[in-house]
């Protein structure tokens, strides 16, 4: 136990990007290109000196924009493809789920494929027979396991293979947002089963934009900015550093004289922060606290100061707990004299995101952008 | 219920360990790669599994009332035309499938390579256990018809007919790794591949004997021919007369590509999530 299930040592990986290049190539190319000078390619680090240790039973999150190199490191993780340099050491079975469902065939029915999809993932024929009866009862297809898949809703194939996945029992996971399956009631199901997992003493690496699942599966995290670590530590910091720093820029601040900050003659703005109010991020019941630091040329007037704030609508206002839903708004700051004369007008001077939280068993962004919660009363009347 | 803990390392890797023992560990999913291939195999057609015996038994009849008739073979090395053909097309069948399964078969699954990791090699070897299946009906029904033609087996069967299909693999095999290799980077293979099949059937003992005159600078490069030894041998389990000393040359040739497509195979597959 004292050794770390996982160590990842300087893992590198390296791509080599060519101009206007198929994803394969022809003998006919290949052919063209020995006559051709080899300036055309260009090295690209996909992940660049990426080193740390995994403890056994670590739920860790991994965070980072598209093209950060998330997949990269789960795709090194799995065996899939090498690093270019580095290593890594693993002490426990790997299953890696990049995708649910791999090796799935219309042709077969849902018991074959119950098989073949175990097999892929690394399962011994015993071991799945164990299981079987429970993966079918978990993805509740028990009436039609006899079918051909090609006869089954996307629904139904996607349940029976997150329900494949589920049942395995490698030591190590490392998931891709392979969550994000069938209806909320299944998504639910699912959630549990992950929190299970991570909570019998098995180690997880789960990868998502989904910062709320990541926070609600997720012990540690870690941030991966264009193929390298920028920040390791409890999950709900990495978000933090992740909100603060890359996902939107949710604080602008100024650096240098006054002169020199954005605005005009009558209004120069200095700083501006969205912050969460009463949570760790801005989340849809944590308020959101706005801060505003400006310089005024015009003395003794009197000045206004109102947001606008847009995703696709406008609204205007500063928000308490439970208003705003999830999603990414824009700041818009304007300045204006006796509620008349406009002095400065800066658009998207910043931008935040809103964390989804789930209500009741429905895990998906509601439509809308205000999401109150109102206390109604209903009287029945004959 | 852990399996024991296995300490392994990921890291830039050579194409040394051609990877057997791992293939080994892996003989239930290469078990089901087959499984699934002849399932979807014959979903859907009325004949089903039939097909695998149609196929070698309707050439046989095509070229008995043509070709055997045209250049009039009655007998060739003890066996009659219509026993000679059959015999032919149902070991040719094993090789040619064998081969175009593989040499496809990496592609094929690429959807699967790029997601999850096993050893790659499960998949060309089980295209070809798909067509061993065939291969199997169709020599279950052969037996009786080769009897019937008056050429059943001899005693030395057992000896010969293990061995002819052995060498079958290992030519299929050879060639079939390479080619589902190549076939990752250079999608050419898809077009070549029927046409290599078709050069080496024409250079194999398939449909004519290949008396081959000694003195003739060809014949050294006929008898180099992954499948003339294979096609033979199965022959003299029926009663065909061979010469041992004539087939060596064919079953070096086959090692060889066995260890050619096999280190081909190995130096590249590293890299076939990222170019699939």
């Amino acid at each position: 136990m004292s050794k770390p299930i996982l160590e990842i040592q300087h893992i590198g990986k390296k791509y080599r990007i060519q101009q206007s290049r198929q994803p394969y190539i022809s003998l006919r190319d290949s052919i063209g290109q020995w006559f051709k000078p080899k300036s055309q390619s260009q090295d690209f680090w996909a992940l660049n000196d990426v080193s740390f240790t995994v403890n056994a039973g670590d739920t860790i999150g991994i965070i980072g924009k598209n093209g950060a190199g998330k997949s990269t490191l789960l795709k090194i993780l799995s065996r899939i493809t090498p690093p270019t340099t580095g290593k890594v050491i693993s002490r426990g079975r790997i299953a890696s789920l990049l995708e649910v469902g791999t090796g799935f065939h219309p042709e077969l029915s849902g018991r074959e494929n119950v098989f073949m999809n175990g097999s892929i993932l690394g399962m011994r024929r015993g071991e799945i027979k164990t299981h079987f009866d429970a993966i079918v009862d978990f993805a509740g297809v028990a009436q039609f396991i006899d079918t051909p898949l090609k006869h089954y809703s996307s629904g139904m194939q996607l349940r029976l293979a997150f329900a494949v996945a589920a049942f395995l029992q490698n030591e190590i996971l490392i998931i891709d947002e392979v969550l994000a399956v069938g209806d909320a009631e299944f998504q639910k199901k699912c959630l549990g089963k992950m929190d299970e997992v991570s909570k019998s003493g098995r180690t997880v690496l789960f990868v998502s934009h989904n910062m709320a699942s990541v926070k609600s599966l997720c012990k540690k995290g870690l941030v991966l900015v264009n193929g390298k670590i920028e920040f390791q530590g409890t999950q709900t910091n990495s978000i933090i550093f992740y909100q603060n720093n890359y996902n939107t820029a949710n604080v602008f601040n100024h650096n240098g004289t006054i002169e020199t900050a954005p605005g005009n003659s009558n209004i120069r703005v200095l700083s501006f922060k969205v912050l969460p109010k009463n949570d760790d991020v801005i989340q849809i019941s944590s308020g959101i606290l706005f801060e505003l630091v400006f310089f005024n040329y015009k003395k003794n007037i009197n000045l206004d100061v109102t947001f606008e704030l847009s995703n696709s609508d406008e609204i205007t206002g500063i928000f308490p707990e439970n208003l705003l839903n999830a999603g990414i708004y824009k700041f818009k700051l304007i300045f204006g004299e006796n509620q008349r004369d406009v002095l400065y007008i800066h658009n998207d001077v910043i931008q935040f995101e809103v964390l989804n939280e789930t209500l009741g068993s429905n895990s998906n962004i509601l439509p809308g952008i205000i999401r109150p919660q109102l206390i109604y009363t209903s009287n029945f009347i004959d | 219920m852990f399996n024991p803990i296995v300490e392994y390392e990921i890291k830039p890797r050579h194409p040394l360990n051609p990877g057997f023992s791992e293939l080994w560990q892996n003989r239930e999913l290469l078990y089901m790669f087959a499984l699934r291939d002849i399932k979807v195999k014959y979903k859907q057609t009325y004949l089903g599994i039939a097909w695998a015996l149609l196929q070698p038994g309707l050439m046989t009849l095509l070229f008995t009332l043509g070709l055997g008739r045209i250049i009039n073979v009655s007998t060739c090395n003890g066996l009659n035309y219509p026993a000679f053909a059959l015999s032919g097309f149902v070991l040719w069948n094993l090789f040619a499938t064998g081969l175009s399964n593989a040499g496809n078969s990496m592609v094929s699954n690429a959807a699967i390579i790029k997601k999850i990791y096993f050893p790659r090699l499960v998949i060309p070897v089980s295209s070809f256990l798909v067509a061993f299946v065939d291969f199997t009906i169709a020599l279950c029904i052969m037996l009786p018809v080769m009897l019937f033609l008056g050429n059943g087996p001899v005693l030395a069967a057992w000896l010969y007919m293990p061995l002819s299909i052995l060498l079958c693999f290992l030519a299929a095999f050879g060639l079939g790794t390479f080619l589902s290799a190549a076939n990752i980077k250079y999608r050419d293979v898809r077009y070549v591949l029927p046409f290599i099949t078709q050069a080496l059937f024409f250079a194999s003992p398939v449909i004519y004997p290949l008396n081959l005159n000694p003195q003739a600078w060809y014949t050294i490069l006929i008898r180099c021919n992954p499948m003339y030894a294979p096609l033979e041998l199965f022959r003299a389990a029926f009663g065909y007369n061979i010469n041992a000393m004539h087939l060596w040359p064919s079953i070096a040739c086959s090692l060889f590509f066995v260890a050619y497509g096999l280190y081909y195979f190995k130096k590249t597959e590293h890299f076939f999530a990222d170019l699939a």
